[in-house]
């Protein structure tokens, strides 16, 4: 499938948003709002505007950006419907945790309203991993091992930049336990993300060609003239080809992007504190690399089923 | 709305025989034509008469070469477009209900007014069925020509899709894939007509007739039986000249 950049922005940047929006809401939620007002704020702004920023960035992918709005209307059946509605719910506690910081509300509506970013944000997740788990044409996308891959590059990359963003902006005091629990989301991303892999590779899914011509199973198939002589929407959308040993190749930088490079960050800033903001940076720098490039191979490797009359691959081919 | 009917009364669709398509694209070039006017329409081109022409077509043929498990070798054209699934994904997937399918005569449809050109319809098709105009950046797909088969303002010959109307060997067949009478439900039980894909659930309505066995030795085309092995030649029946050539010519 075509990594459209517009997809690859809206996905990895909601992503991280959504994740930080969770982080903040338990961290809030469960009593640790005290410590800082406007580091609350500060996080509700910085998610807020990656979400935002995430929804102007798929609106990029729209043929018709004009019509969005009725996008919200067939959340009946539609993942992608769901998704819009979820999102737009979702600005319900964002504004109203900040209205509760900002106007000095009691401590109970204020947990109230982080809390509810939890539900909330995940909604909007598991929707986006829903539009691609359900595509049967795509057999990379339509297994259990996608859901899973947006929650935790969602909590890993909202982790991360919740993290950088308490030692950039407001120096929080060295604390092992967070470093910790960081790293433990990283590698736990990093994990899921390697079974995603493992699976696609071992279940390569595809037809049959002879199938999809309507042939006695067994027939080898050669393509020996192609419906049309240039381009077309189908070949530029779903023609993607991405080869195997770069495929490869992509798959290790990602994982050194997304684990490796941040755990050598928060060791030297363990053993010299005076390292801490430029490590802090560079984990949160990675890992969002790290998920645009996951995010990018999430499309780059993924075969639809029309290319089997394109290019059949089977018997004899 | 996007939710799929639960059954129509009506399953309107095409048969498709590959045994007698010649890929010559007949049916593709009258389909746009054809809806480049029509009520769908236009189905324009990007750099249309340029170099580099591209743009939407709601029916494609490709063609293939093919040796069946017996060792027989053969040419497939095969023409692509909607089978105008029952259980479409194409349609539950539309975030808009600009993709919808007709409760009464089962046609998939997409309303060029309220399509946001999310593509997500594309991605769901596992046929490729679906092509976004790159012009209008709506998305396009066969209609069935559903403005052409009840119109009243044409001939009642000319109530039929297009591209069964210009298909020079009468490879298409268009009509009611519910009703186990009508000619092309007879024509799907006589030779074995195939529902593409059956195992993702689509539930196409359209049918591909496959294609006959091959002819390909003598006997089979009729042709006399002693043609069969050798060079057909029989050296008691020759005339003296022959026997001597076939003498020279084999030593
Ligand atoms: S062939 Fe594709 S576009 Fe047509 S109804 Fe089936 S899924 Fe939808
Ligand atoms: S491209 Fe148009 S018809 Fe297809 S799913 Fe999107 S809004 Fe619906």
């Amino acid at each position: 499938m075509h990594p459209a950049a517009s997809v690859i922005a809206f996905t990895t940047l909601s992503g991280a948003g959504y994740g930080l929006l969770v982080w903040l809401g338990l961290l809030v939620g469960f009593g640790q709002a005290g410590r800082s007002p406007a580091l609350v704020l500060t996080a509700l702004l910085l998610g807020a505007a990656l979400v935002a920023a995430g929804l102007l960035a798929s609106l990029a992918h729209l043929g018709r950006p004009e019509r969005a709005w009725r996008a919200f209307s067939q959340w009946r059946s539609s993942w992608l419907s769901r998704e819009g509605v979820a999102a737009l719910a979702g600005f319900v506690p964002i504004l109203g945790l900040g209205w509760a910081v900002l106007a000095g509300a009691g401590p109970a509506l204020r947990d109230a309203f982080a809390l509810a970013l939890v539900p909330a944000s995940l909604l909007t997740l598991v929707c986006t991993a829903r539009i691609y788990d359900t595509l049967r044409p795509i057999p990379a996308w339509h297994n259990r091992w996608v859901l899973p891959g947006f929650l935790a590059l969602a909590a890993a990359s909202g982790g991360a930049l919740l993290w950088a963003l308490g030692v950039l902006a407001f120096a929080l005091p060295p604390h092992r336990g967070d470093g910790v629990v960081l790293l433990v989301l990283l590698a736990l991303a990093a994990a899921v993300k390697w079974a995603y892999w493992r699976h696609i590779d071992r279940h390569p899914g595809g037809v049959d060609p002879a199938a999809a011509l309507a042939l006695p199973a067994g027939s080898a198939v050669r393509s020996f003239e192609a419906p049309h002589t240039e381009a077309n929407f189908l070949l530029r959308e779903m023609g993607f080809a991405l080869a195997r040993k770069h495929g490869a190749r992509l798959r290790r930088l990602c994982l050194v992007l997304l684990v490796v490079l941040p755990a050598l960050a928060l060791a030297l800033a363990w053993a010299w504190p005076w390292l801490r903001p430029p490590a802090a940076a560079l984990v949160a720098g990675s890992v969002l690399v790290a998920c645009a490039l996951e995010r990018w191979l999430f499309f780059a490797q993924a075969r639809h089923l029309v290319m089997t009359w394109y290019a059949p691959q089977g018997p004899g081919v | 709305m996007t939710a799929l009917p639960a059954a129509t009364p009506k399953k309107l669709g095409l048969v498709i025989d590959l045994d007698t398509c010649v890929g010559c694209h007949a049916c593709a070039v009258a389909c746009k034509q054809w809806n480049d006017i029509g009520e769908w329409g236009p189905l324009p081109d990007v750099d249309g008469s340029g170099p580099r022409p591209e743009g939407a077509w709601l029916n494609r043929v490709h063609s293939y070469d093919v040796t069946t498990p017996d060792g027989t070798g053969m040419t497939l054209h095969f023409p692509r477009s909607c089978l105008h699934c029952e259980d479409a994904a194409c349609v539950t997937v539309c975030p808009t209900g600009a993709s919808h399918k007709r409760a009464d005569d089962g046609i998939v449809l997409v309303d060029p007014d309220t399509c946001i050109g999310c593509k997500l319809c594309a991605w769901a098709c596992p046929y490729g069925a679906r092509e976004l105009d790159p012009v209008q950046k709506t998305m396009k797909k066969c209609t069935l020509c559903a403005d052409r088969i009840y119109n009243v303002d044409l001939a009642p010959e000319d109530r039929q899709p297009a591209c069964v109307q210009a298909c020079p060997t009468r490879a298409r067949h268009f009509g009611d894939l519910a009703d186990p009478e009508s000619a092309v439900s007879r024509l799907v039980a006589e030779r074995d007509g195939q529902a593409l894909l059956p195992e993702l659930g689509y539930r196409p309505v359209n049918r591909y007739l496959p294609p006959r066995p091959r002819r390909n030795k003598a006997g089979d085309t009729g042709a006399p039986a002693r043609l069969e092995d050798g060079h057909g030649f029989d050296a008691d029946r020759a005339s003296p000249l022959l026997r001597w050539l076939d003498r020279v010519l084999t030593r």
